[in-house]
């Protein structure tokens, strides 16, 4: 489908492996196309953000024009189009959380990160671009864990129930080197290496799966019923299926 | 007497139909009509954006919402009347008839407003505009919106012919969904999200498709306006005039808008059984080659003393042409080379004047590849063929169960052939195979299948088809199959015998699409050596007979033994076999052998030439006689269908004058009379003529052993492109701009063997010249090269004189830096 | 009687590496499984059908009855696609399911599949939840490898691959055409209606698509048959149902209790309103179900006693605000959400967000004026129901409900000197 147009050459970019991965995602799927939305990620797992080469990349995988895959990689939140920082850090502002302290929080810390007195803006880096300590920050909406709010993510990586000082102290530290463990989730690495994981790559990195099952207020309501001795009532021992429907 | 009408006139519901009630009218309809169709069919016009009848539906701006009832229970929603299908026992009540319709649209529109810029007064579109027009009609006086608009950079080149304005897009899709469904070429979309949305291309990829005209057409707003058109006139100031497109076969309807004796634009006309509502850019963009600056618009004579042409009077060139025409008439004979591209009235003058002023069949249309073999073909397939008789049509395609390509590029030579071979092949209804080289993009966008064989060796491909390839002759066996040969096949001996028995032996239907626009009916009129007009044979004697008498002839005028064709009268020319020669719009360099032209041209006693601009025939010629083009005189096409498409004069009163007219008055000069004044009159003296009958065999040439290349040498594959070097599209740099890269194509086991390196440059040559130019892979048989016929640097005919078919070399080009590596060692020598 | 709080889908969260398969078995984990798979396909869709679940997405469409929707012996592939891009502000239940305990997700994702004779099956989990995507991942490489998955699952003859398939942000690919669109590789936008999943969904071919929750639900009325499910909830909102209490309460979490619940009940489990600061507002599945007072406070939590009170029960995620919080800025805050997460394809939405957004922003600066409140109602009235899909409904509902219990707090906003509660001066 791209004949009529010039070819770009992004081989500097993506080396055999990445085009290897490429492949193994298209092979997950009973049609290419579906490849796409993973094929992005794997894109900024090189990059740090989706570029022209990054599109024309995915075009070529999958036989699409460079203005099909710009249509999509534009329209979702988490394709970044300019290159981020070691870490993404996505602070939740949406209503409730924004409630509960988390305009705050991401006020201070777009002050922190900024410079010369102006606050870093939205999808706006603090640092170099990708080097150690370079810090992407933005606003993100609902991330789903509002029982645990105010919640920022690093890495897509939950910190729950934080304050602007925390999350403060949070920022420092990464701005440090260090690679404070996520309330839920797995150990720091950055958002190149998280990228990848949603592109569905997660070799050598079985430990990660480890940590607590749920927070605690993800199980209060079944921690109090195990306290009262609240039960759903007992299933019967043989519970039957349903005779087979006569067909119409 | 009168009845009083029955109070029972039930509407009567036939089969597939529903009835249903739109404002109080009771209406039947066709299942799966659209609400919005239905209304429309009761005089009901429904506002809308983004619903086109010939794309399918989104539902994406919302301003079509009725009501509508189902089973007595209305709907809670309003409905988009262009999703909708009708029911039976529906209501649907519109604006006209529902509060909440009309609130509903109101509603609608002013939010479509409220990031409009108001900047009516310097839009192209103001004055056409749909927005425009529904927002007086259906909106508010005032603006409720009081916070900030939506502001985007404007407008941005979107390629060199379309530009694209953010603020002023609804974002209807239709410019999407006409690149992506219509034409293919997803080359524009929709990016962005929410009210951010925008249409774009991608960074640095233009919108390089044959068909973007029609989304600046189509666009409901002024968001997509015309690099050519922008700023230049305004909707109200322009007359319309319903014309023919001129350039290739496919005889589109257009509209084209002019103003003080100017054409300013082309739009592409409503005609279902042809174009539907497209056409491609070539159509829409090429039209001031008519005006390019080289334009003749006086009669020239060579000058004896000086050699050079000079401007004469009427009187005076047509005086020295008939004298020199009617002394060579008497000499050796005089040779016609008409051109593939005039109407069927100036074609049919250009044949009787042959017949009976010079008293010759020495008269060919085809300045192109040729051969006796198409002759046959063309006279025992397509002669007389038309929509009426049972041939070939675009709708009769849109209903193919299958169809075989051969040696036609539809997007390249029809594209709106193309565009109703993918209609077909996208509703699943069609399958379609390309017997051609590489997975062209037309192979790609029509779903095809390719059958890929080398240059020449078509024949052997089609003969061979029920052995290696079952399942396309059990296709083209289903009723209604359809085979289309494009004239390339011209250049590849046997392949019009071989498509004539595959057509016999399948039953499957043939159509000839060739690239030009006056092909057809320059058949039809008898600018062939062995024809007459009407369909009758030189060397039937009772046809000529027939003929003779229409025309007021003594019998025994019009000569009975067959002519030469193209090559032949040149030939002929060009030793010393004819005295004259009579060209129309005749580019030597479309021609198979330029060289031989040229020679003829210099050689040959006496030229006159019949042209609009300046060329290389003019340059030989003893007298020119200016010609009117297309769009300053009356005719009309025959398109590949048989399709008659008259059209009007468009610019009235310049003074130019059609060919038939010229040689109607050349003729007097000569003593003979054509009955050709007028393009009507020639009409008319073409259609008493009536219709004769040729009994033709098909040909049964076969093809002959395939060349053997040597070391460096590969067969070359070649058709020109739809956009390209040819000089009705001179004058156009934003046409032009979206023509598609001039590349050589190899495979890339050919590239190895070759040396060469993809992405580099190839010089291909033969012993006649040679053109160099980058190359790059394609799924090409082994040992052939592909080249656009006449694109940029790679003229084949006119620098390699070769064709497809011919053997060429490839040679790598070394980039300067490894050409230095190569060649230092011996620097010092 | 049945208990206050009934866990069934929550129950196993309590474990330790609870989402481990060793765990999982442990705990009777596939045991419906192999009880299904000796079961006709129809009678797996008789007994949902009987057991009366409804969808957990928000729109509580009979799950058993959209199965049977998918024609059989149609020649086509099936395919049976999860719906796990929970992002309905305040929705945070299907997320901690799949973190805590993914294999009941897939026993049911094999379970309905066999049901709905699909041989592949997709999880679309939104991309920002990667600890989850990652244990989703390992459960399914884990049920691969223990011939839960992959061919002639048990030696039942029926094949099923799972893929996990992580979204990139964007809230609109919940509503399940637009979530097809997206998993097929395009822009997340609703698809026109009909062709329903049902017949032409994913790929064109049909297609079940389903909540978290409601899929997790399965092997438990497998296990329990459809009676015992009855046993909980009402009559025509049968089962268990998580309700995500956040923001102002004592004790927020997931509470697994009977359909038909009352926020009075939850609170009371909570521990009441955090520093017994009353309750304002709340909202009882998600922003874009129409905002509840104190009033509601005894609203059965059921399908149909949140569309009787004037609301939906939408995904039980009860997000409650206390009386600091300013309900028009609330509002503008949703607002600004639904204008970041239309889709841009159909105008009311689209035009619509942009402009309200705008209107919310002066008002809460303190440069409103009354008529715009009319002007908000109208432009809200030109939006719900004329938009393509819910998302445009679902905008409005904030902004309507908002005026309809707490007009005084916007006209008030009109004077200059009345920005008082918290966020308003924010």
């Amino acid at each position: 489908m791209t004949q009529t147009q010039e070819p770009v050459d992004y081989s500097d970019v993506f080396d055999q492996d990445t085009a290897d991965r490429a492949r193994a995602i298209i092979a997950r799927y009973p049609f290419a196309r579906s490849a796409l939305l993973p094929m992005l990620h794997l894109v900024q797992s090189v990059e740090g953000y989706v570029s022209q080469a990054g599109i024309a990349f995915c075009a070529d995988q999958l036989d699409l024009t460079h203005a099909e895959v710009s249509a999509v990689a534009t329209f979702y939140t988490m394709y970044k189009r300019r290159p981020c920082g070691e870490h993404l850090v996505s602070v939740c502002t949406n209503t409730l959380c924004a409630a509960l302290g988390g305009d705050a929080i991401y006020a201070k810390l777009r002050e922190h990160l900024g410079t010369d007195g102006k606050p870093l803006g939205h999808e706006e880096t603090s640092g170099e671009p990708g080097a150690p300590g370079s810090i992407t920050l933005e606003h993100a909406e609902c991330l789903a864990a509002c029982d645990l709010g105010p919640v920022l993510q690093v890495n897509y990586e939950f910190f729950d129930n934080q304050t602007p000082e925390k999350a403060l102290e949070l920022v420092k530290a990464l701005q440090a080197g260090e690679k404070p463990h996520p309330t839920r989730g797995a150990p720091l690495t950055d958002f190149r290496q998280a990228e990848l994981q949603l592109a569905g790559f997660f070799e050598g990195r079985e430990a990660d799966l480890d940590g607590p099952s749920a927070a605690p207020e993800t199980v209060r309501g079944a921690a109090l019923a195990a306290d009262r001795g609240w039960t759903a009532p007992a299933m019967p021992d043989d519970a039957e299926f349903p005779p087979l429907p006569e067909k119409k | 007497m009168t009845i009083a009408p029955d109070k029972s006139t039930e509407l009567v519901v036939p089969e597939g139909h529903v009835k249903l009630v739109i404002d109080g009218i009771e209406v039947v309809a066709p299942k799966g009509e659209l609400l919005i169709r239905t209304a429309e069919r009761l005089g009901i016009v429904v506002p809308r954006f983004c619903d086109h009848p010939l794309l399918d539906p989104a539902g994406a701006c919302r301003q079509c919402l009725v009501e509508v009832e189902m089973g007595g229970r209305p709907m809670p929603k309003p409905q988009a009347s262009c999703t909708m299908t009708v029911a039976d026992g529906m209501v649907v009540k519109t604006q006209l008839t529902s509060p909440v319709a009309d609130k509903a649209q109101q509603g609608v529109m002013e939010l479509l407003l409220i990031n409009h810029p108001l900047d009516c007064p310097i839009c192209d579109k103001g004055g056409e505009c749909p927005l425009q027009n529904q927002a007086l009609k259906h909106g508010r006086a005032d603006s409720r919106f009081h916070e900030h608009k939506r502001t985007f950079p404007k407008p941005i080149p979107i390629s060199t012919q379309v530009l694209l304005d953010r603020e002023r897009c609804v974002l209807c899709q239709r410019c999407t969904r006409f690149s992506a469904q219509i034409a293919g070429d997803p080359f524009i979309e929709l990016l962005e999200r929410g009210s951010q949305q925008q249409i774009g291309v991608a960074e640095e990829k233009p919108f390089q498709s044959y068909f973007s005209g029609n989304t600046i057409q189509i666009c409901p707003v002024g968001a997509l306006t015309s690099a050519q058109y922008r700023f230049r006139a305004r909707p109200f100031d322009l007359v319309s005039t319903p014309s023919v497109c001129e350039h290739c076969s496919s005889g589109c309807a257009e509209r084209t808008d002019w103003r003080r004796g100017k054409v300013q634009r082309k739009l592409a006309g409503d005609d279902p059984e042809v174009n539907e509502e497209w056409i491609c850019d070539k159509g829409r963009f090429a039209f001031r080659y008519a005006t390019a600056d080289d334009r003749i618009t006086r009669p020239l004579v060579r000058d004896k003393a000086t050699g050079e042409l000079r401007e004469s009077s009427w009187t005076e060139a047509l005086q020295v042409a008939a004298d020199g025409l009617a002394k060579a008439r008497d000499g050796k004979g005089v040779g016609v080379l008409a051109g593939g591209r005039l109407t069927v009235e100036d074609a049919y003058a250009y044949s009787k004047f042959a017949r009976i002023a010079l008293r010759t069949n020495d008269v060919d249309f085809r300045a192109r590849a040729h051969s006796a073999e198409e002759l046959e073909f063309l006279t025992s397939a397509v002669l007389g063929v038309t929509p009426d008789n049972g041939g070939v049509t675009f709708k009769g395609i849109e209903a193919a169960p299958a169809a075989l390509l051969v040696a036609f590029e539809p997007e390249e030579e029809a594209p709106i052939v193309f565009l109703r071979l993918r209609k077909a092949a996208r509703a699943k209804k069609t399958k379609v195979f390309h017997l051609g080289q590489f997975t062209s993009p037309a192979v790609e966008k029509t779903f095809g299948t390719l059958l890929a064989c080398v240059p020449g060796g078509e024949p052997a491909a089609l003969n061979a088809l029920a052995e290696h390839a079952a399942d396309v002759v059990e296709e083209l066996g289903k009723p209604g199959s359809v085979i289309l040969v494009g004239e390339r096949a011209a250049e590849v001996p046997g392949l019009f015998s071989a498509v004539s028995a595959l057509a016999k032996s399948t039953g499957a239907k043939v159509a000839w699409i060739p690239r030009r626009a006056g092909e057809r009916g320059a058949l039809e009129a008898g600018l062939l050596p062995t024809l007459l007009p009407g369909g009758r044979l030189v060397s039937d004697d009772a046809a000529r007979a027939e003929v003779e008498q229409a025309w007021g002839v003594d019998a025994g005028t019009l000569p009975a033994k067959p002519g030469r064709d193209t090559t032949g009268i040149l030939t002929a020319a060009a030793s010393g076999g004819l005295d004259a020669l009579v060209v129309g719009g005749v580019d030597p360099f479309d021609l198979p052998d330029p060289a031989l032209a040229e020679r003829a041209l210099d050689f040959v006693g006496f030229v006159v030439s019949l042209e609009l601009r300046h060329s290389a025939v003019t340059a030989h010629a003893d007298v020119v006689l200016p010609i009117a083009p297309a769009v300053e005189k009356a005719g009309s096409y025959l398109n590949w269908e048989g399709r008659h498409r008259p059209f009007g004069t468009t610019l009235e009163g310049t003074g130019a004058l059609p060919d038939g007219r010229v040689l109607d008055t050349l003729a007097v000069e000569m003593d003979a009379d054509l009955f050709t004044q007028t393009p009507a009159s020639a009409a008319a003296d073409f259609e008493r003529l009536g219709r004769g009958v040729v009994r033709a065999q098909a040909p049964t040439v076969s093809a002959p052993l395939l060349p053997q290349p040597k070391d460096g040498q590969v067969v070359l594959a070649t058709w020109r492109r739809l956009l390209d070097n040819g000089s009705m599209q001179d004058d156009e740099p934003h046409l032009a701009g979206t023509a598609r890269p001039v590349v050589a194509k190899l495979s890339e086991a050919t590239a190895a063997r070759l040396g060469v390196e993809l992405g580099g440059e190839v010089t291909v040559s033969t012993d006649r010249g040679a053109v160099t130019l980058p190359v790059e892979s394609a799924d090409l048989p082994d040992g052939v090269v592909w080249l656009p016929g006449n694109s940029g640097a790679a003229t084949v005919r006119r620098t390699l004189v070769a064709g497809h078919g011919s053997v060429v070399t490839v040679t790598a080009v070394l980039d300067a830096g490894s050409a230095e590596e190569i060649t230092s060692p011996g620097g010092n020598a | 009687m049945v208990d206050q709080l009934t866990p069934v889908l929550t129950k196993r969260w309590l474990s330790p590496r609870s989402w481990t398969l060793k765990t999982y078995e442990q705990l009777e984990g596939y045991t419906a499984l192999r009880k299904a798979l000796k079961a006709h396909p129809d009678q797996l869709i008789q007994q949902c059908k009987d057991s009366g679940l409804r969808g957990r997405g928000g729109a509580g469409f009979p799950t058993g009855m959209k199965w049977g929707f998918i024609p059989q012996g149609d020649g086509k592939p099936h395919y049976l696609v999860i719906n796990a891009d929970e992002g309905e502000p305040g929705t945070c239940k299907d997320i901690p399911l799949m973190m805590a305990d993914p294999h009941s997700l897939i026993e049911g994702i094999i379970i309905t599949s066999y049901a709905i004779r699909a041989n592949f099956a997709a999880i679309y989990v939104r991309g920002e939840v990667l600890h989850c995507i990652r244990r989703l991942n390992a459960a399914v490489q884990e049920a691969y490898a223990a011939g839960y998955l992959g061919k002639d699952i048990l030696g039942s003859g029926f094949d099923l691959d799972v893929v996990v398939h992580a979204g990139a942000g964007a809230y609109i690919c919940g509503e399940e055409t637009a979530l097809l669109d997206s998993l097929e590789g395009k822009r997340g936008q609703p698809r026109l209606k009909p062709p329903f999943p049902a017949t032409a969904g994913l790929y064109a071919s049909p297609t079940v698509v389903n909540n978290v929750e409601t899929i997790a639900s399965v092997p438990y009325i497998v296990n329990g048959g459809a009676d015992w499910f009855r046993t909980m909830g009402r009559e025509r909102s049968p089962g268990p149902k998580i309700y995500s209490l956040s923001g102002h309460v004592e004790r927020p979490g997931q509470y697994e209790a009977p359909m038909g619940t009352t926020l009075r009940q939850l609170l009371d489990m909570a521990g009441g309103m955090k520093d017994g600061i009353p309750l304002k507002f709340w909202t009882p599945g998600g922003s874009s179900t129409p905002l509840f007072t104190a009033e509601h406070l005894d609203v059965p939590l059921d399908f149909e006693g949140a569309a009787e009170a004037g609301s939906m029960l939408g995904t039980t995620a009860l997000q409650i605000f206390n009386e600091t919080v300013s309900v028009p800025w609330a509002v503008m805050k949703w607002t600004e959400f639904y204008k970041h997460e239309s889709c841009g394809k159909c105008t009311p939405c689209r035009e619509g967000t942009y402009w309200l957004v705008q209107i919310l922003q002066r008002m809460v600066r303190g440069e409103g004026t009354a008529g715009d409140i009319d002007t908000l109602l109208d432009v809200c009235d030109n939006i719900l129901g004329r938009s393509f899909c819910a998302l445009g409904d679902g905008a409005v509902s904030p902004i309507t409900s908002g005026i309809k219990y707490f007009k005084d707090e916007f006209l008030a906003l009109c004077d200059q000197n009345s920005q008082v509660l918290a966020g308003a001066s924010a």
